[in-house]
């Protein structure tokens, strides 16, 4: 009976605690060792594969691990473990001493976790643990990725350890080996493998060859080409992603404007902080959800998005009556009294939530992207914004063709004292409409709070912006801002890869300004023989 | 002499206006100097050199309210970019004013700190004779200009008006803030120009120098307020409200309001350069956020707040606001946006002829 007890807890410890039984010499040279011998014990460790090495190893890269005469702890605060055995060690003894670890050391070090790592049963850690090894590659590993390899199932990681095992072998002294592990590398994209392969095909400063043989290097270069080809095309499909992203975000802000200014002719200097505000709207939903709602809180973005809308049009409703229903008609006392009414709402933000930036934070089924190639990487917050904007720009051109508000809207454009006399009530369709106009700034805040900052000076950054879109488009043209939004954000991005953010700007602003010289009306206008255009 | 023809040219101002511009320029040329010079620090009459510099600021905000009148307030034109041109005199003065420091910079180096901190060798070509005086009042001149004289011939020529006009005007703006906020731009990037010392050779934190600059700058307000005088009470200034209250009929009577927009235009960017020449050298700093689109239409309400197209009203209005700013950000600068918010809305709304008009309105109703 004693002896099944004693068994029971010797099979509850093996369970319980990662069984140690390392090899007690190895553990010795790397805690005692001199950095050669460390580096000794740690290949010997790799080489063995034993997974158990892992919490040893883990403690050495962070400089947990202490010896205490021969004994080698894990120490983490006032708790030690035996690095061999695992057992509890308390009290602590009072004599220890650190194992250091140089900066070459430590390399190794994280080298080594990786390829052990290799074999964990989970997806994700083996993944990150082969992407790791990835970017540095240690000839000792081979026979590990190989064996993980060959038990790998899984394609994406599958795909890493090829590329780990070429580029491992690539250093082989058979060439054949070599030109074979070249081949199989032509197939990664990642711009770490083209570095490595770079080194191929590189000249030394007296001219020749860093690699002699002529062979493994015309297909080095063979294989560079194919790469060089797929991460160029990796890096346009980036470009023109971002180009719509940033064409989507212009959109979302403009559309609002393209209302209030394109059909009614308001300039409205406060479009901004109406952004600002339903960004803000966002920040309060998401910490509702937060507070009370915590296991439905990746779902707040679905209930913000009705609330920043509703908050800024409510916002927008009150401008319009108090303010700027006064000053129809005259549109630059317009522009100087919205532009008080954006000082005076940004500074109620800063009253109201400090001058620093809010956080706001995606809700996890929007984290992430999607990996088109290893190296061009789409987040998924882009491409729902992406396609909100979409969705909002369906759901006004629907709301101002086939709804009856839409029809006075566009009455009231054409013809306000017609549309008067018809019966339309314009006063009301003007609140309306520039609530409407407002609520879609609103929108236009929630999408941004997922991808930028939130503070009291988001508006500003895009009240310039947007105000471009809407004159290049053309006033009261949906279509025209449409493509002005979608136009110079691919100018941006594209000229932003070949200049620079700032230069590439400035650009689009001189494109704009010599634009409207030539087409005063912006892309689509309005035909009419009025002298006062 | 022979009697002025009250048609072709009616005098400048009536004879209680001449007063007053007489009384102001005793004031500016002989009180202050004497209240802050002559006078001892004890004395109640004593200005200190925070004053001085105040007014100074003050007045060459309202020499840029003047040029923002002839625009807006005669003309019609809502200008955005004012602040640009200000901001352009003022780094053509401010180079200079670098080149003054020689090597008495941090660095001890002939070259501007801000170079040597970015490693360059040598002078970029935009710095060619920054070093002469001469050169550097030409440039204050030209530059903002040729700038003004450029984009304006181009935006009237395709009749680009209202408030596309005053958007372009901004969107100008706010792209040359961009560009001298970098580095390669060779202007000191975000940092700008500071920690002047001398000009002229004069060091220029004296207190004569201060009140130096102090009576050029008023002396400067004077001659621009009765340049704009001329200008508006001329037959061209005649045409310029008449553009502004009519464009279409004034081109349809046989006038080019292009060339006469033009030059209003010029004129006033050059008028605003001066200001932001006269500016730096007594604020010791510029930087790009000078070009700030903020700033320009924070120079759109001085005028309002004065009166539009009456020339005092700028002036007053200038004084006004900026007053209450420096009152605001030391006593209470949470509500300085609040304050300058609510200006913007209820002198758009309730005070559409500003100070002056309401006190126009104030006498008249006395004195019927």
């Amino acid at each position: 009976m004693r002896r099944l007890i004693a068994l029971v807890l010797v099979l509850a410890a093996l369970f319980a605690l990662p069984a140690h039984a390392l090899d007690a010499r190895v553990v010795e040279k790397l805690a005692t060792g001199d950095s050669d011998e460390k580096s000794e014990a740690l290949s010997a460790l790799v080489t063995e594969g034993d997974a158990r090495a892992i919490p040893l190893l883990e403690a050495l890269a962070e400089g947990e691990l202490q010896t205490a005469g021969t004994r080698v702890l894990i120490v983490r605060g006032d708790q030690a473990v035996d690095a061999l055995t695992g057992e509890k060690v308390a009290p602590l003894p009072a004599e220890r001493d650190d194992v250091v670890a140089n900066n070459r050391l430590r390399r190794e070090v994280a080298g080594a976790l990786a390829a052990l790592r290799l074999a964990l049963p989970e997806r994700a850690a083996r993944l990150a643990a082969a992407k790791t090894l990835l970017e540095s590659a240690d000839p000792a590993a081979l026979p590990l990725v190989k064996q993980a390899l060959a038990k790998e199932s899984d394609a994406d990681v599958r795909a890493v350890l090829e590329s780990i095992a070429a580029s491992i072998e690539i250093a082989s002294a058979d060439q054949a080996t070599r030109i074979a592990a070249i081949r199989r590398l032509s197939d990664a994209a990642t711009p770490g493998i083209r570095q490595l392969l770079g080194t191929l095909v590189e000249k030394r400063p007296d001219g020749t060859f860093a690699e002699p043989d002529a062979d493994v290097r015309l297909e080095a270069e063979r294989s560079l080409r194919a790469i060089d080809a797929r991460l160029a095309w990796g890096e346009r499909v980036g470009q023109l992603f971002s180009g719509i992203s940033l064409g989507s975000i212009l959109l979302l802000a403009a559309l609002g404007l393209a209302i209030t200014y394109g059909l009614m002719g308001v300039i409205n200097m406060a479009h901004g902080e109406l952004i600002m505000i339903g960004a803000y709207a966002t920040y309060l939903v998401q910490n509702a959800f937060r507070a009370w709602l915590p296991a439905y809180f990746d779902w707040y973005l679905l209930f913000a998005v009705p609330v920043a809308f509703a908050v800024s049009a409510a916002v927008g409703a009150a401008l319009e009556r108090l303010v700027i229903r006064h000053l129809y008609g005259r549109p630059l006392e317009t522009l100087l009294a919205t532009w008080g009414i954006s000082l005076m709402l940004i500074q109620a933000m800063r009253t109201l939530f400090g001058a620093q930036n809010v956080q706001v934070e995606n809700p996890a089924w929007m984290s992430g992207g999607i990996a088109v190639l290893p190296s061009v990487v789409l987040p998924y917050s882009r491409v729902v914004i992406v396609l909100f904007a979409a969705a909002v720009l369906v759901a006004m051109a629907l709301a101002l063709t086939r709804t009856r508000l839409g029809l006075y809207v566009r009455g009231v454009t054409q013809n306000r004292t017609m549309a008067s006399c018809v019966g339309v009530p314009t006063a009301r369709v003007d609140t309306w409409a520039f609530a409407l106009g407002s609520g879609i700034a609103g929108l236009a805040g929630c999408a941004l709070s997922q991808i930028g900052n939130v503070g009291p000076d988001l508006g500003q950054a895009y009240i310039i912006d947007s105000f471009m879109v809407v004159v290049l488009g053309g006033v009261g043209q949906l279509a025209g801002t449409v493509i002005a939004a979608l136009g110079l954000g691919f100018a941006n991005k594209l000229l932003e890869a070949w200049s620079g953010a700032v230069l590439a700007k400035i650009a689009v602003l001189a494109f704009i300004i010599v634009f409207i010289q030539k087409r005063p009306q912006g892309l689509f206008a309005a035909r009419g023989r009025s002298a006062e255009a | 002499m022979r009697a002025p023809d009250a048609r072709l040219a009616p005098p400048l101002y009536g004879p209680k206006g001449w007063g007053a511009i007489g009384v102001a320029a005793l004031v500016l040329f002989v009180g202050v100097p004497v209240a802050n010079l002559a006078l001892p620090e004890s004395s109640a009459l004593h200005l200190s050199a925070y004053w001085i510099t105040l007014v100074a600021k003050i007045m060459c905000f309202a020499i840029v309210a003047l040029a923002m009148d002839l625009i807006w307030g005669y003309t019609g034109i809502l200008s955005l970019g004012q602040g640009l041109f200000f901001a352009l005199g003022g780094y053509a003065m401010g180079m200079y004013l670098m080149r003054q420091i020689g090597r008495d910079g941090q660095y001890k180096a002939d070259l501007p700190d801000f170079m040597v901190f970015l490693d360059w060798k040598e002078l970029p070509w935009q710095w060619w004779a920054s070093e002469h005086f001469l050169w550097a009042m030409l440039l204050v001149l030209v530059v903002p200009g040729l700038v003004a004289f450029v984009f304006g011939y181009f935006a009237f020529r395709s009749r680009i008006k209202g408030v596309y006009f005053s958007i372009i005007t901004q969107a100008l703006t706010y792209a040359a803030m961009l560009l001298f906020f970098r580095n390669e731009t060779g202007f000191g990037g975000n940092n700008g120009f500071t920690d002047f010392k001398r000009i002229l050779d004069i060091p220029i934190t004296t207190r004569e120098m201060r009140m130096a600059l102090f009576c050029i700058t008023g002396a400067v307000l004077l001659g621009t307020l009765l340049l704009c005088r001329y200008v508006v009470m001329s037959k061209a200034g005649r045409v310029l409200t008449a553009i502004r209250d009519a464009e279409t009929r004034v081109m349809f009577c046989g006038y080019n309001t292009l060339h006469y927009k033009l030059f209003v235009w010029t004129l006033a960017a050059v008028l605003s350069g001066i200001a932001g020449a006269l500016y730096v050298p007594q604020v010791g700093i510029i930087n790009p956020s000078e070009m700030s689109p903020a700033n320009s239409i924070e120079i759109a309400i001085w005028v309002a707040v004065g009166g539009r197209g009456t020339l005092v009203g700028a002036i007053a209005g200038a004084g006004i606001v900026n007053g209450a700013k420096s009152f605001f950000t030391q006593a209470f600068p949470e509500y300085w946006l609040y304050f300058l918010g609510l200006l913007f809305i209820l002198v758009t709304l309730f005070l559409p002829d500003g100070v002056v008009g309401l006190a126009r309105r104030l006498f008249r109703r006395k004195a019927a």
